[in-house]
């Protein structure tokens, strides 16, 4: 009898040692650690950080998430002992599930250097997420090779027009030496061009026609032929065979750099992979999609909010927040966000932005061009969600699938995904 | 001496040495305990627990009974990860035994160079599943590509065998090994005997040989039989449930509950408890078959 | 005649179906030296003078991915060594211990033992990772804890297997001759056991070395990355996968391996045969 006590006590003791753990740890200086979201900034993230650190003393850690997978490796570092003090969240969707570790900002320093509330989320008057970087995507395209097959830019103001010459120039493809398009690539590295970027447009337009401001439930697929018709055009034209687009060595960047391709669908974010070309044959047109194309400009928004972890510790929080506010007013921190990131962020002293595609898409928004704003924002449970349609997309285009699977992955995946993200 | 056979503390006969072990006992049992209890005891508990509740971080955690387990065996990708599962570890269960047993066989035979081919066949078995996943997948890829015009991400068929193909790669050699050891046990008397009572070739493969190697095959039977139905890295490797997720498994399947699109990992947890109960379940009717068949024997 | 003819009809098979086994390996082998566009176009011929890209493979794998590949060889090095280490000192300990004193507790970690061997990593994985981040057990350095924890069961039980057929006789006369229970075990038992000091030994380095999800989800992977950690980055993220250098980094964990397997052969089937026959 005494040793089963002895035992009970020893594992009790044991088990409330390990919930003792549990609390925070207490530290006088505070210290950040940045959970980033961008691949291609990982580098120049962690030089300014580096530079911060040399100037003030204060420890900041870069962590970046490999592509696709930033919702894993938050849910995984948050409960961790040292969690990240500063993440991203992508919107309103997100913000529903990260709320309970999301600080009101409506009193830092870097919320007052935004430039309009239109790139903070908030629900009354707190303040949650604050966008750091404003981003439009289209079709780059690449000037020299299209005038080499005889068009202009200025020639491409429609879906029609697009096509007509995208199918031109794969006639005359061994002649030219080139494609249309860059690969379609189906990979992790690349699909999200194609379940997020490009499936906006039907997105868009559906629920610009019906109306919809907030996550619904359910969607029709309304304009979902316009999608199977750009998405034709990008794989029968392209550099590569439609039945290898999950393959994943193909690497669109690299061949739109090499002029083997005359379009490249991305963004403005892409400019430092593509910049070799030379900005004067750096050319950029929407996505158009034969629905209202005249006054269609780029596809503008952000899905990139800062938030700050309200459970850190209140010395990491107040380090977090004076990072923040360096990093969007000193000399070194805008420089790095125009120069090395290449962001056209909203704030303040932002500085401008040596990238031929921001100028571009300032261009277009002069003009009076009406934006195609971030529908995929509202997408349910996104990373399932486009990786179901990636599939559907794969085998569509390999030929072992149809296009209604497409619409099935598109349409009932969505309410699926509804049903699911509110379990 | 059948008392000292029988390790109860009577068999201990000078009591002395009995004494100065427990006097020591914390130092030699105690580190080994203490890591057992954390390393598996505490979090084996604390996920039981766990399964009861709707959570996705650790901080906010809220109670709400067997819902989660409602949601877990409601959820149609856990169903058919089961059902892929189960297939999976019948065909290859199948395969590794069969091949494995038939080179074994051979082998015993004296062929020429027998011990070259051993070692070669028992090879793949020290390489690592994401390593050994990414062999295959690079291979399986362009052999798909070049005959069938297809890729192994497109088609849940190709990742099946594929997946087929990968773990007899790895385990037929492991099995080998295990069933030539119940080959060479075979006393020679038996088969001597046989052959003067005139028996042939296949009488003595199946009177002699396979009654005599029945604790091999169960043992090699349940060992690829568990191993299917754990399998996990090489499934992450070689399809990371694509297309859709009709090439995932069940261990693919939880691990995606709790870091994939998640809202609730509770129901990650529940799931793996209901994935613990069936390995329980399959591993007691292992017990009851290698105890039966050594009865028998 | 006939005998001798279908022995050599049947090497024949042999050598061929040897051939099939080695060629996936072999083919990554010559992939290694091969250029990405000479990969893409054709996996399966072999290197030609435009193709031959020399050690380039081996040079770019080092750094690729943003991580030092030699780190996570090392680290890769220092979990299996100390694991492997602590798991043979502590459960051989203890399973003596277990096997020579009867008491309640005693079987009780026993039976938990064997029952832990059942259960999947699944069911611990997410509890076990918050545990280890709590304790501090999320280093190479520390890691081996957690090993020792969730290792031990197959230990205990095949070490406490081979104690229960060494005769207490020689155990008696020690303690007779003066010898403390810590000289006994580490001047009578652990020679006599050595052999199975090998066996799990090798089990147990198989497994670490191998190990994929375990030091994924346990350790502080902003910092530490092991061989499959790391093959597994390359792959899964990070934009266009680099198929050279990644095939250069496999066959640079399959070398030596295969070196030791070639080396202690014996050792290495008597080890797993000893792991298959008992669990």
């Amino acid at each position: 009898m005494k040793k089963i006590i002895s035992i009970f006590l020893c594992i009790l003791s044991l088990c409330l040692l390990f919930s003792g753990c549990g609390g925070k740890k207490g530290s006088d200086t505070g210290k950040v650690y940045y959970l980033n979201f961008k691949p291609e900034q990982d580098k120049a993230w962690k030089d300014l950080a580096a530079a911060y650190t040399e100037e003030t003393g204060v420890e900041v850690k870069i962590v970046t998430a490999a592509e696709g997978k930033y919702e894993e490796t938050l849910l995984a570092e948050i409960d961790k002992s040292s969690a990240p003090t500063l993440f991203q969240i992508s919107g309103q969707i997100s913000l529903e599930s990260w709320k309970d570790y999301c600080l009101d900002l409506k009193d830092s320093a870097v919320y007052k250097e935004l430039t309009s509330d239109d790139f903070a989320i908030k629900e009354g008057d707190s303040v949650y997420g604050i966008a750091y970087v404003y981003e439009g995507y289209g079709l780059i395209v690449n000037k020299k090779l299209l005038e080499k097959a005889g068009y202009k830019i200025e020639d491409i103001n429609s879906f029609q027009k697009l096509r007509e010459v995208a199918e031109s120039i794969t006639a005359r493809k061994a002649e030219l030496g080139f494609s249309a398009f860059t690969s379609a690539g189906l990979a992790s590295s690349s699909s999200w061009r194609f379940s997020g970027h490009l499936a906006n447009m039907p997105l868009f337009y559906e629920f610009e026609a019906d109306k919809i401001t907030s996550q619904p439930a359910t969607i029709k697929g309304t304009y979902l032929d316009n999608y199977k018709a750009l998405w034709d055009l990008y794989i029968n034209n392209s550099t590569i065979d439609p039945k290898t687009l999950t393959s994943e060595q193909n690497d669109a960047a690299v061949e739109f750099k090499n002029g083997k391709a005359v379009f490249y669908q991305n963004g403005t974010w892409e400019y430092g992979n593509i910049a070799s070309i030379g900005d004067e044959n750096i050319g950029y047109l929407p996505i158009y999609t034969g629905i209202r194309d005249e006054k269609q400009g780029l596809c503008c928004g952000t899905e990139n909010y800062w938030a700050v972890n309200k459970t850190a510790s209140e010395a990491d929080i107040k380090a977090t927040l004076d990072f923040l506010n360096w990093v969007v007013t000193s000399e070194k921190g805008t420089t790095a966000l125009a120069e090395s990131m290449g962001f056209v962020s909203p704030f303040r002293s932002a500085k401008p932005v040596d990238n031929i595609l921001c100028n571009i898409m300032n261009d277009y928004v002069a003009e009076g061009r009406y934006n195609v704003s971030w529908a995929f924002n509202f997408t349910p449970n996104v990373d399932s969600w486009r990786s179901n349609l990636v599939s559907a997309l794969a085998a569509y285009s390999a030929g072992t699938g149809d296009w209604e699977a497409v619409r099935r992955a598109f349409v009932d995946g969505w309410a699926e995904q509804y049903k699911l993200s509110k379990q | 001496m059948s008392k000292t056979k029988k390790y109860n503390s009577s068999a201990i006969r000078s009591g002395g040495q009995l004494k100065s072990i427990k006097r020591y006992g914390l130092l030699f049992l105690l580190p080994t305990a203490v890591a057992f209890f954390i390393g598996f005891v505490w979090p084996f508990l604390r996920g039981i627990y766990l399964s009861f509740f709707r959570f996705r971080t650790l901080r906010f955690t809220e109670y709400t009974g067997l819902s989660n387990y409602k949601t877990a065996l409601g959820d149609q990708t856990f169903f058919r990860s089961l059902l892929f599962t189960t297939a999976f570890t019948v065909v290859s269960v199948l395969v590794i035994n069969l091949a494995a047993f038939f080179i074994a066989f051979a082998l015993t035979r004296g062929i020429r160079g027998s011990n070259g081919f051993r070692t070669i066949f028992f090879m793949p078995n020290l390489i690592g599943g994401i390593v050994l996943g990414y062999i295959w997948k690079i291979i399986l890829d362009a052999l798909i590509m070049e005959y069938l015009g297809s890729a192994l991400a497109l088609e849940a068929n190709y990742g099946f065998w594929g997946l087929v193909i990968l773990v007899s790669w790895q385990q037929i050699g492991y099995m080998m090994i295990i069933y030539i050891a119940g080959l060479q046990n075979i006393p020679g008397e038996y088969m001597e005997a046989a052959k003067i009572d005139g028996a042939n070739s296949w009488q003595l493969l199946r009177h002699i040989t396979i009654p005599s190697i029945m604790p091999s095959i169960t043992i090699c039977t349940f060992l690829s039989l568990t191993n299917g139905f754990k399998l996990f890295d090489q499934n992450l490797a070689l399809t990371n449930g694509l297309p859709f997720r009709d090439t995932e498994m069940v261990a693919l399947n939880i691990y995606k509950s709790f870091y994939e699109s998640t809202t609730n990992m509770g129901v990650g947890q529940a799931k793996a408890v209901i994935f613990f109960l069936i390995v329980v379940v399959i591993s007691l009717s292992q017990l009851y078959f290698t105890r039966r068949k050594e009865v028998q024997a | 005649m006939t005998r001798s003819r279908s022995g050599g009809l049947l090497s024949g098979f042999f050598f061929l179906l040897s051939a099939l086994w080695v060629a996936p390996v072999i083919v990554v082998l010559y992939n290694s030296f091969k250029s990405n566009d000479a990969i893409k176009e054709s996996l399966f011929s072999l290197p030609t003078g435009e193709s031959f890209v020399g050690a380039d493979n081996y040079i770019k794998g080092m750094t690729f991915g943003g991580y030092p590949f030699y780190d996570s060889v090392f680290y890769s090095l220092v979990i299996t060594i100390l694991s492997v280490a602590l798991i043979l000192l502590c459960t051989s300990m203890a399973a003596w211990y277990i096997s020579r004193v009867d008491s309640f507790l005693c079987r009780m970690v026993y039976y938990l033992c064997i029952f832990s061997m059942v259960v999947p990593f699944q069911m611990v994985m997410f509890t076990l990772a918050n545990t280890a981040d709590r304790l501090s057990l999320n280093t190479p350095y520390t890691i081996p804890v957690i090993y020792l924890g969730f290792g031990a069961g197959l230990a205990v039980f095949l070490f406490s297997g081979f104690v229960k057929s060494i005769p207490l006789d020689i155990e008696e006369a020690a303690t007779i001759d003066g010898c403390s229970p810590l000289q006994t075990f580490f001047l009578v038992v652990v020679p006599i056991m050595k052999s199975t000091f090998i066996s799990v030994g090798i089990l147990q380095i198989m497994w670490v070395w191998n190990d994929y999800l375990l030091p994924y989800l346990v350790l502080d992977k902003t910092v530490y990355k092991t061989i499959p950690i790391h093959i597994q980055y390359l792959q899964g993220s990070y934009g266009q996968v680099d198929y050279g250098a990644t095939m250069a980094l496999i066959i640079l964990c399959l070398l030596p391996i295969v070196t030791i397997y070639f080396l202690c052969q014996k050792h290495i089937i008597k080890g797993v045969l000893s792991g298959a026959v008992k669990g």
